[in-house]
C-alpha cells in the first residue's frame, strides 16, 4: 500500500472530533473499534444483515459496512455516546429495567436503532417498533423484552422532555 | 407473570440483573476487545471443496506481503499444535487447520499472521494450492452405501457409531400393544448462531515458556488442560482469561480450533495474535451444527390410550468429525420418554460421518429432537386413536406421587407435577374460545391452529452424556463439579468469585442473590468477579441447564463455611455460644437480645486483629467451595441401566395458537402460552427471558432454520441472508408462567430452566400448524415448515381433491 493510497479524514465521534489517516478501505467499525478504542460498537456478521454494528451517522443508522472515508467531516454517535456523566440514558435505564439484553452482544446495535427510532418517533406503537428493529438480530431475548424497553423509554422520554436526546438525562 | 411462590428472602426475587450496566454502556470486554501491545490478527484460508486432497500449498508470494509475520499450512502447524480435543472413543482425528486432506467446505487449510486483519486477508488471496478433488459425501443414506467415498479412510466405513439400546421388555410391550404409531421423521440441521462468534487472543512467551489465552470458551476451568495438549504446553503453563460472552447455546463450549489457530500463530511469531471467527466462519466452520436427524419411531399404544413402549431408530448426519460422540443421541436418552409413565424403550443409532461441518452442541443437545419426535408420535397416536390429545396426554403423565421416578433407561426424575403445569396453561390458553375461532374462521376460508406439547427439560448434567453409554468398556465418572468462592473483607463488602465465565446467562445475578440470601444483605452489595485458570478451581461453566443449580450449591457450601467460622469469631467476641447465633439482615445476633455484630465488625477482626480471635482460628474469613453433582449413580456394565445422569428434570407445556396463510405460507401466532417448572425460581425476571429467548429459537428451528449443503457440499446458509434467524416482527409476545416444583436434592430445590423454552417449543408449533392445516389433511413429518412447503402441502392436498 502506497501512502498516497491513505486519505486523511475528519470524524466527530460523541461530540470529539477527530483528524484521522486510513486507508479507503477501512471500515468505519474497525476505525471506531481498532484506532478509537470505541469497543462499544460490536461485529456480529460483517455483512449488514445483522444490525449489531449500527451506530448514528448525522443521526441516521449505518452499518459496519461503511467505510470510514465515507464519514469523513460527519458526526458519528455509538453507543458510549449515550450516557452521560456516567448517568444511562433513558433508553439503557429501560433496557435494564425490561431486562431486554442478555448476553449483550447485539445491544448496542438495538439500542443506537431503538434512539433513531425515537428521534423520528416519539411514541411508536408495539407494531411500529417491532417493524423499526426488523434489521437486527437478537439470539437471546425473542426481543418481547427489548419491545418493552423501548416503550418504556419512550414513555420515560415524554415525561422528562420530547427530545429523546442523551443530553435530556 | 413474574411472581414465585417461595418463601425465601432473595431467591426468587425479581430484581435487575448485575451484569447489565457493562453490557448496556458498551464496556464489558469481549473477546474481540482484547487489544495488546503488537498483537498481530490472524485470517483462514478456507476449503472451496468438500472433499479434496492437497497435493501442494504455495505460500511465497503471501509471506512476502508487507505487513505479513507468518504464514502457516495445516502440516507446518503440526510443529507447533497438535489435534484438537475430541471425546469420541473412536480414531476421528481432527486438526485445526487441515493435514493432507479436506473434509468439508469451509475446513481450515492456511493460517496467516499480519499487523491487520486486512493484510492477512490480502495475503489468503496470494496462497496457491493444488488440489485433488475426491467424491463429496452429502447425502447420508448414500453415506451408509458400502462403496460409498470414505470420509475418514481409517474408519472401516462411514457409520462411525452403531448400535441399539434396550431398556425393558420392549418386545413385549409391542406385542402387548393394540396399535402401534409408525412415523418416519425428519429433523433439519440448524446451528447455533450466537451473535459474537467464537475466537481467541493468544499471547506466547518463549522466554517463560507460558501462554496467555482471552478466548470466550467456557470449560476453561474443566478442559482447558486438554486444549493446553493441543497447543502443546504443560496444562500449568497455560492461563485462560475468562470473557464476556456474546451468546453461545451450546457452540463455545471448548472453542479449540480459535485457540489453537491464534496459539500456533502465536508461538512462530513470537507476537499476540487474535483471531476471530467472521460470520462466514462461523456458519460454515464453527462445529456447531446440531442434529441433523432422519426417524423410524413407533409408539405402543392399547384401545383406551396408554402408551406402553417406545421404539426409536435414528440415522443422524454427524458431518466429518466426531468431537463430541454420540452426545447428541444420548442426552435425549435422560428423557427420552418424557413424561410419560411408558415402560420400554428401544433405541438404535446409526451415527453417520458426511463431508459437512461437524456437529457441536446446540442448546437442547438432541434433547430437543427427542421431545419433538415423541410429541409427534403422542399427536399421530392422538390422531389415530381419535382421543383428544390433552385427554391421551392425561392418561399417560406421570403422577407427583410417583417422584423419585426411574425411567425405563435408567435417569430418575427427581420430582414434578405435570398434571398440575397442563392445567396451568389450559387455564390460561382459553382453548374454548379459540376452537369457537378456528370454526369460526374455516368458515371464512382462513386457518386458525392450536398446538400443545408437554415436555420434559432435563437439567444439571453429571456423569456425562460424552462417553459412558458407549458400550465399549467405560473410563470413570466425572460430576462435573463448580466452584464458588466468598470472601468477605475487612470493611465488611462482600466478593463472589466465579470460575466460569459470563455466557449472556446470569451468573453475576443468581450469586448475588444467593449470596444475599445467605447473608442477609442486599444483592447490589455483592461484588462478583471472575478469575482466570491460575487460580481457578474445577468448574464446567453453563450448559446442559446446570448453571444456576451448580452455582447456587457452590455457593451455599462457600457461605457455609465462612458462616461456621464467623460465628466462631462472633461467639467469641460477644461471649455467646456460636449455636445461640443467628445471621439476619446482614449481622450476627445473639438469639433472643438486642447484642450483635456486622459484617463489617467481623471482617475487620478477622483480617487484622488476629490476637482478638478465639484460640485456633487463622486471620482471613473466605471460603472456597466446590460442589459436586448432588446425584449422580454409575451405569450397568451392560448398559441396560443408564443410571442417573440427568436427574433434576424441569418441566414444561406450551399452548401455541397460530394462523396460516395458505396463500403465502405465513405462520402468524396469535397466541403463546408457556408454563415452565424449573424447580425454586432463583430469578422470575432472567428465567423469564430464557424461556423466551429458548422459544424464539425453537421457532426458529420449526419454522425457518436449516444448514443445507448443495449436492457438491457447498454451504449454502452461510450468511445471516441465507441462515434465516427469528426477527422481531416474527417472534410474538409469549404469556410464560412459572409453576414451582422444587428438586429435593438441589440447594433451595433450584432446577435448570436454560434450554426450556427450545425444546419444547417445537412440537406445540408443529402441531399448531398441522392443527390449522387439518382441513387439507395435512400431516407434518418435517422442520422447518417453511413457507414453500406450506404452500405446495396445501397445493397438493388442493390437486387430490379436484
Amino acid at each position: 500500500m502506497q501512502d498516497e493510497d491513505f486519505v486523511t479524514i475528519r470524524l466527530t465521534v460523541n461530540d470529539v472530533t477527530h483528524r484521522l489517516v486510513v486507508e479507503p478501505r477501512r471500515l468505519l467499525a474497525d476505525v471506531l473499534r481498532e484506532d478509537l478504542g470505541l469497543t462499544g460498537t460490536n461485529l456480529g456478521c460483517e455483512h449488514g444483515a445483522c444490525g449489531s454494528c449500527t451506530v448514528l451517522v448525522d443521526g441516521q443508522s449505518v452499518s459496519c459496512l461503511m467505510f470510514a472515508v465515507q464519514a469523513n467531516g460527519h458526526e458519528v454517535m455509538t453507543v458510549e455516546g449515550l450516557a452521560r456523566n456516567g448517568q444511562m440514558h433513558p433508553l439503557q435505564k429501560a433496557f435494564w429495567e425490561q431486562h431486554g439484553l442478555q448476553c449483550g452482544f447485539c445491544t448496542p446495535g438495538f439500542l443506537m436503532t431503538a434512539y433513531e427510532l425515537l428521534q423520528h418517533n416519539p411514541d411508536p406503537g408495539e407494531e411500529e417498533i417491532r417493524s423499526a428493529l426488523s434489521g437486527n438480530i437478537c439470539r437471546c431475548t425473542g426481543y418481547q423484552h427489548i419491545v418493552n424497553a423501548v416503550r418504556a423509554a419512550a414513555q420515560a422520554l415524554a415525561q422528562t422532555t420530547a427530545e429523546p436526546s442523551g443530553t435530556a438525562v | 407473570m413474574t411472581t414465585t411462590t417461595n418463601q425465601h428472602t432473595w431467591i426468587g426475587k425479581d430484581i435487575k440483573r448485575h451484569e447489565d450496566p457493562a453490557l448496556l454502556m458498551g464496556t464489558a470486554i469481549y473477546t474481540n476487545d482484547v487489544s495488546l501491545p503488537g498483537m498481530l490478527h490472524a485470517a483462514v484460508l478456507r476449503s472451496p471443496y468438500a472433499h479434496a486432497r492437497i497435493v501442494s500449498i504455495d505460500t511465497s508470494a503471501a509471506k512476502k506481503l508487507p505487513g505479513v509475520y507468518a504464514v502457516l499450512t495445516g502440516r507446518e502447524a503440526t510443529e507447533v499444535i497438535g489435534p484438537l480435543p475430541a471425546f469420541c472413543a473412536e480414531p476421528v482425528v481432527e486438526h485445526a487447520i487441515a493435514v493432507e486432506k479436506v473434509r468439508y467446505a469451509g475446513e481450515a487449510v492456511v493460517v496467516v499472521a499480519a499487523e491487520s486483519r486486512y493484510i492477512a486477508e490480502d495475503a489468503l488471496e496470494l496462497v496457491q494450492i493444488e488440489w485433488e478433488s475426491l467424491p463429496p459425501v452429502i447425502d447420508v443414506l448414500e453415506a451408509m452405501k458400502p462403496d460409498a467415498p470414505k470420509v475418514h479412510e481409517n474408519l472401516p466405513s462411514n457409520i462411525v457409531f452403531e448400535h441399539i439400546f434396550t431398556f425393558g421388555d420392549v418386545d413385549g410391550d409391542f406385542a402387548r400393544a393394540d396399535h402401534i404409531i409408525k412415523r418416519r421423521l425428519r429433523w433439519p440441521r440448524a446451528t447455533a448462531a450466537p451473535m459474537e462468534p467464537a475466537g481467541a487472543v493468544c499471547q506466547y512467551d518463549s522466554s517463560s515458556g507460558r501462554m496467555e489465552v482471552w478466548s470466550n470458551t467456557n470449560m476453561l476451568n474443566y478442559v482447558g488442560w486438554l486444549i493446553a495438549g493441543t497447543l502443546k504446553l504443560p496444562p500449568h503453563m497455560v492461563n485462560f482469561h475468562p470473557m464476556y460472552t456474546g451468546g453461545s447455546f451450546g457452540s463455545k463450549h471448548v472453542v479449540s480450533k480459535a485457540i489453537a489457530i491464534a496459539g500456533a500463530l502465536s508461538k512462530v511469531t513470537g507476537h499476540p495474535v487474535k483471531f476471530m471467527e467472521d460470520r462466514i466462519d462461523n456458519l460454515a466452520a464453527n462445529d456447531s451444527q446440531a442434529p441433523d436427524r432422519i426417524y423410524d419411531a413407533q409408539l405402543g399404544v392399547t384401545n383406551d390410550g396408554k402408551f406402553l413402549g417406545l421404539r426409536l431408530y435414528t440415522i443422524d448426519d454427524y458431518g466429518a468429525y466426531f468431537v463430541f460422540a454420540i452426545t447428541g443421541n444420548t442426552n435425549m436418552m435422560s428423557q427420552i420418554s418424557g413424561p410419560y409413565t411408558i415402560g420400554s424403550v428401544e433405541t438404535g443409532i446409526k451415527a453417520v460421518l458426511t463431508n459437512k461441518n461437524q456437529q457441536g452442541v446446540f442448546r437442547g443437545a438432541g434433547s430437543d429432537v427427542g421431545n419433538w419426535v415423541l410429541e409427534r408420535l403422542v399427536d399421530a397416536a392422538s390422531d389415530e386413536l381419535g382421543i383428544d390429545g390433552i385427554e391421551l396426554r392425561r392418561r399417560n403423565l406421570i403422577q407427583p406421587d410417583q417422584f423419585p421416578y426411574k425411567m425405563p433407561t435408567g435417569n430418575v426424575y427427581d420430582s414434578g407435577n405435570y398434571p398440575s403445569v397442563l392445567n396451568m396453561a389450559l387455564q390460561h390458553a382459553d382453548l374454548d374460545y379459540w376452537r369457537q375461532e378456528q370454526e369460526r374462521a374455516r368458515q371464512q376460508g382462513r386457518y386458525i391452529g392450536i398446538g400443545l406439547a408437554t415436555c420434559q427439560q432435563r437439567s444439571t448434567y453429571s456423569a456425562t452424556e460424552f462417553w459412558f453409554h458407549n458400550p465399549a468398556p467405560a473410563t470413570g465418572l466425572t460430576s462435573t463439579p463448580e466452584s464458588a468462592r466468598i470472601g468477605i473483607g475487612p470493611a465488611g463488602g462482600i466478593t463472589v468469585t466465579l470460575f466460569s465465565p459470563f455466557w449472556g446467562n446470569s451468573p453475576e445475578t443468581v450469586a448475588a442473590q444467593v449470596v444475599a440470601e445467605e447473608f442477609g444483605v442486599d444483592p447490589s452489595e455483592v461484588s462478583v468477579t471472575y478469575d482466570s485458570t491460575y487460580h481457578g478451581l474445577p468448574g464446567a461453566g453453563p450448559g446442559g441447564s446446570r448453571m444456576t443449580v451448580m452455582l447456587s450449591g457452590a455457593l451455599h457450601g462457600a457461605a457455609a463455611k465462612i458462616k461456621e467460622k464467623m460465628f466462631k469469631i462472633a461467639g467469641h467476641l460477644l461471649e455467646a455460644n456460636p449455636d445461640d447465633l443467628v445471621l439476619r439482615e446482614g449481622r450476627v445476633w445473639v438469639r433472643g437480645t438486642e447484642r450483635s455484630l456486622s459484617l463489617a465488625d467481623i471482617g475487620m477482626k478477622a483480617y487484622w486483629y488476629k490476637f482478638d480471635l478465639p484460640p485456633g482460628i487463622e486471620s482471613g474469613l473466605e471460603g472456597s467451595f466446590t460442589y459436586d453433582h448432588p446425584y449422580t449413580t454409575p451405569p450397568s456394565e451392560d448398559r441396560k441401566d443408564l443410571g442417573a445422569f440427568y436427574p433434576i428434570m424441569s418441566h414444561a407445556t406450551h399452548i401455541p395458537i397460530v394462523e396460516v396463510d395458505i396463500k403465502t405460507g405465513e405462520v402468524k401466532f396469535l397466541k403463546y402460552v408457556a408454563v415452565h417448572d424449573v424447580g425454586t425460581v432463583v430469578n422470575p425476571r432472567s428465567l423469564q427471558g430464557q424461556i423466551h429467548g429458548g422459544i424464539a429459537q425453537g421457532i426458529g428451528v420449526s419454522l425457518f432454520e436449516e444448514v443445507r449443503y448443495s449436492p457438491e457440499g457447498q454451504n449454502l446458509t452461510a450468511t445471516f441472508n441465507d441462515y434465516l434467524l427469528p426477527t422481531a416482527p416474527e417472534v410474538p409476545n409469549i404469556e410464560v408462567y412459572h409453576h414451582e416444583t422444587p428438586s429435593p436434592f438441589t440447594a433451595f430445590g433450584v432446577k435448570g430452566g436454560g434450554e426450556g423454552g427450545r425444546m419444547v417449543a417445537p412440537p406445540a408449533v408443529t402441531r399448531a400448524v398441522e392443527d390449522a392445516l387439518a382441513p387439507f389433511g395435512i400431516r407434518i413429518d418435517e422442520l422447518p415448515i417453511t413457507p414453500e412447503k406450506i404452500v405446495k402441502w396445501v397445493a397438493q392436498a388442493q390437486t387430490q381433491s379436484s
